[in-house]
């Protein structure tokens, strides 16, 4: 919530020119969820400090959520932003100190290209990715970082770290460059903007980087962040920052690279294979996600008939609108049926189908709960084939990044090895009536296996 | 065909299908709007008028009867009665008439309006929308004429015909007479009888148990026995037969003999079964083949005299398919009946009632498959039936078979209704041997409602949904918070076999106006003053989480009582359903202690369970909020205390150098000084837990036990009886603490504030404040079942830090309590509701109907600082 900026550059007041704010007063600017203030602490020619103190008001703040945020969530009430730096801060600097960051000052001009000693503090700065992020971001740029972290609480000190510090940076550069490196630098260690970022967004972002970010190692990483993550608006905005052309249209899909097919890919693929093969004409994807195998199918006309459910309303949402459902045929249309359903409760909407895929999707159940799922799949709905894969857990140890003991997913509730998940489809099929036969899925192990596991069912000839 | 000149008065059954038959002219609209309702009438020309503009337009005709099919074929499925005016004067135009009537199992019935022509052409010459060509009303009366005979054939049950003016007007009345089948007004109560299937002596010992008296030699019922109900009424018992009364037993005559002297004097009544049917067939001399008990029988009757064989054909004759009774809450039908075929008459209908339906299939033992109607069951009447012999009489979804095999060497079985308890007496012999082994399929150790309930029928659940409640009003579902609540249920939600209940939101109390409060408790007075309450209990108000504690004796009575194998003895689950322990280890082994302490206390014998439902408070807040604790609370905690004392610093030399920034430096002090309070706030309701003790469980209702709801009893009963339980294990239990408080006594409300600012001062998060008994009402319903008052600090964590800073404070006194309010109330009546159900041993689906509402109510838009 305050930011100093010192110099003890001869006579050191000169930074109240530069500002264009006089040291003996307070100055006061309004902002959207509360107001600015900029006051110096110190103002000797030795020694002058500027402080930026914004003061935001936590009842506006809530009352102002922005588009698609949950206004019923109860942690926007509780709520940091008042007290750190974040875009805030960003959107306070260039109100406060607009002139200075564009490199104006009207009564010595000539202090604006110069580099002069500068030292910021900042109480306090949220960092997602800590210490080491601060450096990569600050250092590269010629500033000395020193940094002081807090526990999260000091009664209990089990609960860790906060992502809280106190931020002091040094070093010898134009003031405008400075400032205009915090405007950038500020949201990007927050990693999380309030406000709505749209294409102007990016040429705010090639206006502040001016001289500085272009050469910037972590470039990338800044320019993700600062647009947060919106895919199509970074590679836009690092696009135009590497001086190549853009892309002509801005498309919300991601090429998949071909000569690497990825993991999920690959299992949708065998999975639509393998209907293919048996040539089945009607097929229930259940728990089918964003679409992704329903598109597979939705491309092969011999499957006439498609259905596809999901518990999640969101992933339906967003399946409709990535198949592009209401742009389709009426013909291609009717082909395709989206519901939001469980394989907790049986469903008569599930009946009447060849085949029924379960890609990835026993895993997400608590294990005393697969039995109603066996049931309803198996004994309701009862398609001719069904096609079940999961994950590998032997093929765990595989993956660095995952400790040992620990899921892939974090709403997977359990993980097999092959020999359960083989005993589980064994049983099934003798119970039901049913065939079962196995494959591996993705590159294979000698010792592991592969890193998926697929189980076909087919119903024995009654 | 079936002609009445000079009719005053005609009759037709209450449920029916009524077609007008008559050419263009004869009066049928004029006819129709006398005699019945504007809504019971579906008019040809209307519905081509609908969809046309136009109701002369045949070129839509086929449409027009498409949409006069559909309204008929939804009036008849709510069971009300119809009328078809169209000229209906071909074969085939009534056809589809009488397959709908067959379809909804209801009597077609022919008004036939067969006037002259120059009457009809007349009434026509008049009508200046009528100008069709002058051969139409002589061909429509060519048609009528030909085909008039034989509408008995066609199917009708009822023909009433009129040739002339004179005799239309000489008409005077329709009645509306009820169907046999239609004993609403008998309410009992009843002792429903099993297949006796000639156990005579049986019978009569049951029948005796039962409290009646029978004179054994004559078949005779000499006296009855008498039952008070709730009004304080005394009525008489009566026998009612689920029927096959004959076959493979020692005494078919003698049980037809008592039986038929009870239906003939009025003390009893019966249904046909497939073998009484079968006998009366013999009977008549139709073709039957003596076989499975029959030649018994007919052996058996050889004895009787043929006055006795000419009363039995009447009786038999005379038996009504099934039996509707006590204002539609029962019905009894020898194999049962599902709820399209209820209070209805068709050939199908008398089917069903005495075979049932089969699959098609033929079983092991070469016997049909027969097809469950009762799995599929979902009708508000409960059916008692027979026709399949099973070892025990078990309920499914509000259906009971109670043919228990008497004449297999099993037991007769009787319910008595209202009561719904069963009483058998077992079979002194086996007389026959059945083909298929009676419940030869039964192998699990779960009660048939528990195997059909293992797997619950989505339809029930999602899309807008109306839940009765008897508490309340019906309350409505709305289609967006299924969705929301499927995804909920599914993906984390606890086995729905376990969660029987869910707590209601609770609402805060009114805001306050006193100066630097947002809430106190006088607003929570207020409010049970206004609605007319004159006690009121004052409840300490634990910081944890609201959990839900469902514990058993032991595992058996899981899985008999709540058909749950091997997932321990209980369950504790939060307010949306979810396991409060990650750990089921620990989960059990908590529970393990509630259930010694309900032991310990005398609980288990005090109130004759095995089982318990519990409505709580478990602590600490961290244990189960602790990633909110860490990530928001704390958070804000560590910036806001880093970055004040800076601030400050910075302010304070700002003003030593002469900066006005006095005021400034006032208002972060005071923002310093309310983060401090926050902080200290949060910690409140925060501990390591490491081992059991280190939880806290305060429980404040008693839900639930078995049979048995407490929410006739008052919270000083709730609190005492916990009390006793915690008692128990104080290490773990905790006995909230309480005042009584007198409305309109100025000291007794002031104790009680008094006593929240005690509270609130050193930490606590307040109080709630319940009406004194358990389920209050005003005028306009169910009043809130209980409001909150929370403390000052407790405040900041939820309205952040430097929410009572008086600008802030002046804003957030603006809510609104409404949303919530009413939320409140219709989550209360769900949740008892479902409890109810629950207790009442209603199918599952019944009680998950009611938490999924709840869950869904949950997904509402509302403050949730509320």
């Amino acid at each position: 919530m305050l930011l100093t900026i010192t110099t003890t550059r001869y006579p050191a007041t000169d930074l109240g020119y530069l500002l264009h704010k006089h040291p003996a007063k307070l100055h006061t600017f309004p902002l959207t969820a509360g107001e600015v203030h900029v006051f110096y602490p110190e103002a000797t020619e030795e020694r002058c400090t500027a402080a930026l103190l914004l003061d935001l008001d936590p009842v506006r703040l809530t009352r102002k959520s922005a588009a698609g945020g949950n206004d019923f969530a109860l942690e926007q009430y509780v709520n940091d932003r008042p007290y750190v730096a974040s875009s805030f801060m960003s959107a306070a600097l260039s109100q406060a100190y607009s002139s200075a960051m564009n490199a104006r000052c009207k009564d010595k001009p000539e202090l604006v290209e110069l580099p002069l000693p500068l030292e910021v503090n900042l109480s306090v700065l949220p960092v997602n990715g800590g210490e080491t992020l601060l450096r990569t971001l600050f250092e590269p740029l010629g500033y000395e970082v020193s940094v002081q972290s807090f526990p999260l609480d000091t009664q209990y000190q089990e609960w860790g770290q906060s992502r809280y510090y106190q931020v002091a940076l040094k070093n010898t550069l134009p003031l405008w460059m400075l400032l205009s490196q915090l405007y950038v630098l500020i949201p990007v260690c927050d990693n999380d903007k309030h406000y709505f970022i749209g294409n102007h967004e990016i040429e705010k972002l090639m206006e502040k980087g001016r001289g500085w970010l272009d050469n910037h190692p972590a470039k990338e990483l800044i320019v993700r962040r600062y647009m947060k993550h919106l895919g199509p608006l970074t590679r836009q905005a690092l696009g135009l920052i590497m001086r190549e052309e853009a892309e002509p249209e801005v498309n919300d899909e991601i090429p998949v690279p071909v000569e690497k097919i990825r993991l999920h890919d690959l299992r949708l693929q065998t999975v639509r294979d393998l209907l293919l093969e048996h040539q089945v004409t009607s097929v229930a994807d259940l728990g089918c996600g964003e679409g992704k195998l329903l598109r597979l199918l939705m491309n092969k006309p011999v499957f006439t008939r498609i259905l596809g459910m999901d518990v999640s309303y969101r992933a339906l949402e967003i399946a409709r609108d990535k198949l592009k459902l209401e742009r389709l045929s009426e013909r291609q249309q009717q082909r395709l049926t989206l519901i939001q359903g469980s394989l907790l409760y049986k469903d008569k909407r599930l009946s009447g189908f060849e085949a029924a895929t379960l890609v990835e999707v026993i895993e997400h159940l608590d294990p005393p709960r697969l039995a109603i799922l066996e049931k309803v799949v198996f004994e309701y709905a009862r398609p001719s084939m069904v096609i079940v894969t999961t994950v590998n857990a032997e093929f765990n140890i595989k993956y660095e990044s995952l400790t040992p003991g620990a899921f892939r997913h974090n709403d997977h509730r359990f993980e097999w090895t092959r020999p359960e998940f083989e005993a589980w489809a064994t049983t099934i099929a003798d119970r039901f009536g049913y065939t079962v036969t196995f494959r591996p899925l993705g590159e294979w192990d000698d010792a592991v296996g592969a890193p998926s596991q697929l189980a076909l069912f087919i119903i024995a000839a009654a | 065909m079936a002609r009445r000149n000079n009719l005053s008065h005609i009759s037709i059954p209450e449920l029916s299908l009524v077609l007008l038959v008559g050419p263009s002219g004869a009066g049928k609209s004029t006819f129709a709007r006398k005699y019945f309702k504007p809504t019971e009438i579906i008019s040809s020309d209307v519905c081509r008028g609908l969809i046309s503009d136009d109701e002369n337009n045949q070129i839509v005709s086929a449409d027009a009867f498409e949409v006069a099919r559909m309204i008929a074929a939804k009036r008849l499925k709510h069971g009300l009665l119809t009328v078809i005016d169209a000229t209906n004067v071909q074969p085939e135009s009534r056809k589809d008439w009488i397959k709908l009537a067959r379809e909804y199992h209801v009597l077609p019935v022919a008004i036939v309006l067969n006037l002259p022509e120059d009457v009809c052409s007349k009434r026509n010459a008049v009508r200046p929308d009528r100008n069709f060509g002058k051969h139409v009303i002589p061909q429509q009366i060519s048609q009528l004429k030909r085909n008039l005979r034989h509408l008995k054939e066609e199917g009708f049950r009822h023909i009433y015909e009129m040739r002339s003016e004179e005799e239309v007007s000489a008409l005077e009345t329709i009645t509306r007479t009820p169907l046999y089948n239609n004993k609403k007004d008998e309410h009992g109560p009843f002792d429903i009888i099993g297949d006796v299937h000639g156990c005579y002596d049986e019978l009569c010992t049951l029948l005796e148990k039962l409290g009646y008296g029978i004179d054994r030699e004559h078949a005779e019922l000499i006296s009855a026995p008498h039952t008070t109900n709730e009004d304080g009424y005394t009525r008489v018992r009566k026998p009612l037969f689920v029927g096959d009364l004959v076959d493979r037993g020692p005494a078919s005559p003698q049980v037809l003999r008592l039986v038929m002297n009870m239906v003939s004097n009025g003390t009893g009544l019966c249904v046909p079964g497939n073998h009484d049917a079968k006998l009366l067939k013999w009977l008549n001399g139709k073709q039957v083949q003596l076989k499975h008990g029959l030649e018994k029988t007919v052996e058996q009757l050889g004895a009787e005299p043929p006055e006795f064989l000419e009363a039995l054909k009447t009786f038999l004759d005379g038996l009504i398919s099934h039996y509707v009774l006590d204002d539609g809450k029962l019905v009894v039908a020898h194999a049962g009946l599902k709820e399209s075929m209820q209070g209805r008459g068709s050939g199908a209908v008398r089917e069903f009632c005495m075979y049932g339906e089969t699959t098609g299939e033929i079983d092991e033992f070469g016997l049909p498959v027969r097809y469950n109607w009762a799995q599929e069951y979902k009708g508000k009447a409960m059916v008692v039936y027979g026709h399949t012999p099973v070892p025990e009489a078990q309920w499914l979804n509000r259906t009971i078979d109670i043919d228990t095999g008497c004449v297999f060497g099993g037991k007769l079985t009787a319910m008595r209704y209202p009561e719904r308890e069963l009483i058998s007496v077992p079979a002194l012999e086996q007389y026959a041997v059945p083909a298929r082994p009676i419940g030869y399929n039964a192998s699990s150790s779960l009660s048939i409602q528990q195997q059909y309930d293992g797997v619950l029928d989505i339809a029930d659940f999602i899309g807008k949904k109306l839940v009765d409640t008897r508490f309340s009003h019906t309350i409505t579902i709305r289609e967006e918070n299924s969705i929301a609540a499927l995804e909920v249920m599914s993906r984390f939600a606890i086995n729905p076999r376990w969660m029987i209940y869910l707590p209601p939101t609770m609402s805060p109390v009114e805001t306050a106006t006193l100066p630097g409060l947002l809430e106190h408790p006088t607003g929570g007075l207020q409010y049970f003053r206004e609605a007319g309450v004159e006690k009121v209990v004052c409840e300490e108000k634990h910081m944890g989480s609201r959990a839900i504690v469902v514990v058993c004796k032991d595992e058996a009575a899981a899985l008999q009582r709540f058909g749950v194998d091997g997932e321990g003895i209980g369950v504790v689950y939060t307010r949306t359903g979810r396991s409060f322990f990650t750990d089921k280890t620990l989960e059990q082994a908590f529970l393990a202690r509630v259930n010694a302490a309900l032991e310990a206390s005398g609980f288990y014998t005090d109130f004759e369970t095995d089982w318990v439902c519990l409505d709580c408070e478990l602590m600490p807040w961290s244990a189960k909020a602790q990633a909110l604790l860490q990530q928001q609370y704390a958070a804000v905690g560590t910036a806001a205390g880093q970055a004040l004392p800076v601030v400050n610093a910075a302010l304070e030399q700002a003003v030593l150098n002469n900066v006005p920034a006095q005021l400034l430096l006032e208002k972060y002090r005071s923002r310093q000084e309310q983060v401090t309070d926050y902080i200290a706030a949060y910690r409140q309701y925060c501990w390591p837990v490491n081992k059991l003790e280190d939880y806290k469980l305060a429980p404040f209702h008693i839900m639930a036990t078995e049979g048995k709801t407490y929410f006739d009893k008052d919270h000083e009963w709730h609190m005492s009886t916990i009390r006793k339980v915690c008692e128990a294990d104080p290490a773990l239990l905790l006995a909230t603490s309480y005042r009584v408080v007198t409305i309109g006594n100025e000291e007794s409300e002031q104790s009680a504030i008094d006593w929240w600012e005690k509270l609130t001062a050193a930490g606590g998060e307040g109080m709630v404040i319940k009406p004194y008994t358990f389920l209050s009402k005003d005028a306009r319903g169910l009043i809130q079942p209980a409001v909150k008052v929370r403390g000052k600090n407790y405040l900041r964590i939820i309205y952040g830090p430097e929410y009572d800073a008086p600008e802030n404070l002046a804003r957030l006194r603006s809510r609104g309590l409404g949303t919530k309010r009413s939320l409140a109330l219709r989550e209360f009546a769900l949740g008892l509701e479902g409890l109810e159900r629950f207790v009442g041993k209603e199918p599952l689906q019944m009680v998950h109907q009611c938490v999924f509402g709840i869950l869904a109510l949950e997904s509402e838009p509302v403050d949730p600082r509320l």
